[in-house]
């Protein structure tokens, strides 16, 4: 599938096997707004502003009762929308119902499709791979060159294909699928290659799911992740705003159906997993790759015999303030995190909403919804009188306490139970240690003031 | 851009792998202008000064011998995480020509190659005996050579690394990538009208052809 995608877009061959890819989505957002000043400085212009479509997520305050963003926030905020009114692209702008985080907007307004190009100034990209499209983070300067030649140099990946085979236990979700994943082939086990997620597990999913599943993708090391298209993605695109229609939709369609991996197609590197296998996961560290079910405890880094990773581990517990041979189960937490372009699609917060429904929050609380229009479905459902009544703060979309870059922030030494994708050091917030989890496990610890096993709740 | 041919230096050694970009740069200076004087004390932050701005000991770019280094020998998946290209234009603010690791973040290493700066990739074991050579005895430099394609060590030994061609002639000539790729104009404007007939569905509704 990578392959035919691929070869699809190939412009030009340069030397030294790089080649010129076409580039058929490009996704901005105020975070990126550095490259059109250095466009313009130069006098470029944007050489498809019908190709490019913009938000406002990383900056922007998810709460109406907190100040404004500072002003260098609101400055980048301001600087996208006269930018994108300036150039003619299409911007999802504050105020309006459909602004959102990128990768959760994309798919939802049919931007994001099978079979294309896509890109944005954002490691979590590789999100928009749930529907078969090659999709992958950029830095800065590729921003600006694909603003200016909607195309990129690229030398082409290595391929992985992950197999996840069978039906995840009750209580398992996407998330834990992909923690696990990372935890077996490592944070840099993905290092210059295309993954491509396949088998039983990831064929019953839904969108919202393989969309958890592909997003962090970076997070085991490679820019991109796909999944073949099927059923399930036409369904879900069909009728989206962007979306082809009538005759294109049947063309696209045609083509669509064509891109799922051939019978015999070789990969570079072949990983499995049993879904049976995979727990409820928990991070105790300060890398995504340091995942374990919650009925495990605290590592030994003792018991390890590389020196390089015994000294990670250990700087780690330190950093986490956690001791060896602790149960997981008894770890408790100060803050509780649901949202990010990982977990704040409406199947994420129902799930949530399940744990929480009859129970309190027993800690701070935030349910950050992904975009206006999920935040807008969620309360037709009534999942924000769930949310509300148990003490949790129900806010706008946003990025929110993913990026500590917006003024949604944990303290120093709190610990967070975080349905976002990185528990890196000061991520949070300096000094903030954070436990990923699924939604689910996140309301389960937000309802306990603990890391606790959701199936032990009996939801 | 600036251009990158040889350079001998200091080096310093950093030894955990999986060092993330957060940490090299944390989030809140990413809205800073990366011309403002200060960017360079933004590099590593939280892991280089204390709450009140003094420096933390421990770290290494703090100790005697490696303060000001301008090459970085680092451990696996050096620059994982975060797309931000601050942590390049950090590292090269501080005065970093060249970062060195068995294996680098796939977006950092792109964004290497966009600001001058070289990565390079070399065995696990080199890499780990140029960092033992480096503790060893602080302040030691190494050379990076790009036109000859080796790093040679403290110690004399000469390594040699791969580099793709495009990339290498890019960094050589210091050459600006996107008005190479405005050279392209005719293929680009060929694979447009090609994608226009053929995948007439990828340019979505409502946006002008």
């Amino acid at each position: 599938m990578f392959e035919k995608v691929w070869a699809r877009h190939v412009v030009a061959e340069g030397p030294g096997g790089h080649v010129l890819l076409y580039i058929d989505r490009h996704l901005l957002h105020e975070g990126t707004t550095a490259a059109f000043g250095r466009l313009a400085k130069r006098g470029r212009r944007v050489r498809r502003p019908d190709l490019a479509f913009a938000t406002a997520d990383h900056y922007v305050h998810t709460s109406p009762a907190a100040p404004g963003p500072d002003a260098e926030g609101r400055r980048m905020i301001e600087s996208l929308a006269r930018y994108t009114a300036d150039q003619g692209i299409v911007h999802f702008g504050v105020g309006d119902v459909r602004r959102g985080i990128v990768h959760v907007i994309g798919p939802e307004q049919g931007l994001t499709v099978p079979g294309i190009t896509l890109v944005c100034g954002d490691s979590h990209t590789a999100t928009h791979g749930a529907f078969g499209a090659l999709a992958f983070g950029i830095g800065s300067s590729e921003v600006e060159h694909v603003l200016a030649t909607q195309t990129l140099w690229q030398k082409k990946p290595l391929t992985m294909r992950i197999s996840v085979e069978g039906r995840q236990a009750t209580g398992v979700s996407a998330k834990d699928v992909i923690l696990a994943i990372i935890a077996t082939i490592g944070a840099g086990g993905g290092v210059r290659h295309a993954i491509e997620y396949a088998g039983s597990a990831i064929r019953a999913m839904s969108m919202d799911e393989r969309m958890t599943v592909c997003n962090m993708s970076i997070e085991a090391g490679a820019r991109a992740g796909m999944i073949a298209p099927d059923e399930t993605t036409f369904a879900f695109v069909e009728g989206r705003p962007f979306a082809p229609r009538g005759n294109a939709w049947a063309q696209a369609l045609a083509y669509w159906k064509s891109l799922p991996s051939d019978a015999g197609a070789v990969f570079d590197r072949e990983v499995t997993l049993a879904a049976a296998d995979i727990a409820p996961t928990v991070t105790w560290g300060t890398s995504p790759q340091d995942a374990l079910p919650i009925t495990g405890r605290v590592p030994d880094p003792a018991a390890v015999t590389d020196a390089g990773r015994r000294e990670s581990m250990a700087r780690a517990l330190a950093y986490m303030g956690l001791r060896p041979g602790t149960p997981l189960g008894e770890i408790a937490v100060n803050r509780v995190f649901i949202g990010s372009c990982t977990n704040s699609r409406l199947d994420d917060l129902r799930a949530a909403a399940r744990v929480v429904k009859g129970r309190r929050a027993v800690v701070p609380a935030l349910v950050v919804p992904g975009s206006g229009l999920i935040k807008r479905a969620a309360e037709a459902e009534g999942l924000d009188r769930v949310f509300v009544e148990a003490g949790f703060e129900w806010r706008d979309a946003g990025c929110s306490m993913c990026v500590g870059m917006n003024g949604d922030l944990a303290g120093e030494s709190e610990r967070v139970a975080s349905t976002s994708n990185r528990n890196f050091e000061g991520r949070q917030g300096k000094g903030a240690r954070t436990h990923l989890m699924s939604p689910a496990m996140a309301a389960a610890a937000a309802v306990t003031g603990r890391l606790t096993d959701v199936r032990a709740l009996g939801v | 851009m600036q251009a990158f041919t040889r350079v001998t230096a200091v080096a310093v050694p950093i030894d955990l792998p999986n060092i993330d970009t957060d940490r090299v740069i944390p989030a809140r200076f990413l809205r800073k202008d990366r011309n403002v004087p200060e960017y360079a004390s933004f590099l590593f932050h939280d892991v280089r000064f204390n709450a009140d701005g003094s420096e933390k000991p421990e770290f290494v770019l703090n100790q005697p011998g490696f303060r000001g280094a301008q090459i970085v020998v680092a451990a696996e998946n050096f620059g994982c995480g975060s797309s931000r290209e601050a942590a390049v234009w950090a590292l090269g603010a501080y005065g970093v020509r060249s970062v060195v690791a068995p294996s680098l973040g796939d977006i950092f290493h792109q964004n290497c190659f966009k600001n001058g700066l070289l990565p390079v990739i070399l065995p696990g074991d080199v890499a780990a005996d140029l960092r033992r050579q480096l503790h060893a005895q602080p302040g030691l430099s190494i050379t990076v050579d790009l036109e000859a394609q080796t790093v040679t060590a403290p110690d004399g030994t000469r390594h040699h690394f791969d580099v793709d061609a495009f990339r290498k002639e890019m960094l050589l000539s210091g050459r600006d990538e996107i008005g190479l790729t405005l050279g392209y104009e005719s293929q680009i404007a060929e694979f447009e009208a090609r994608r226009a007939r053929e995948m007439a569905w990828a340019v979505p509704p409502g946006a002008s052809v």
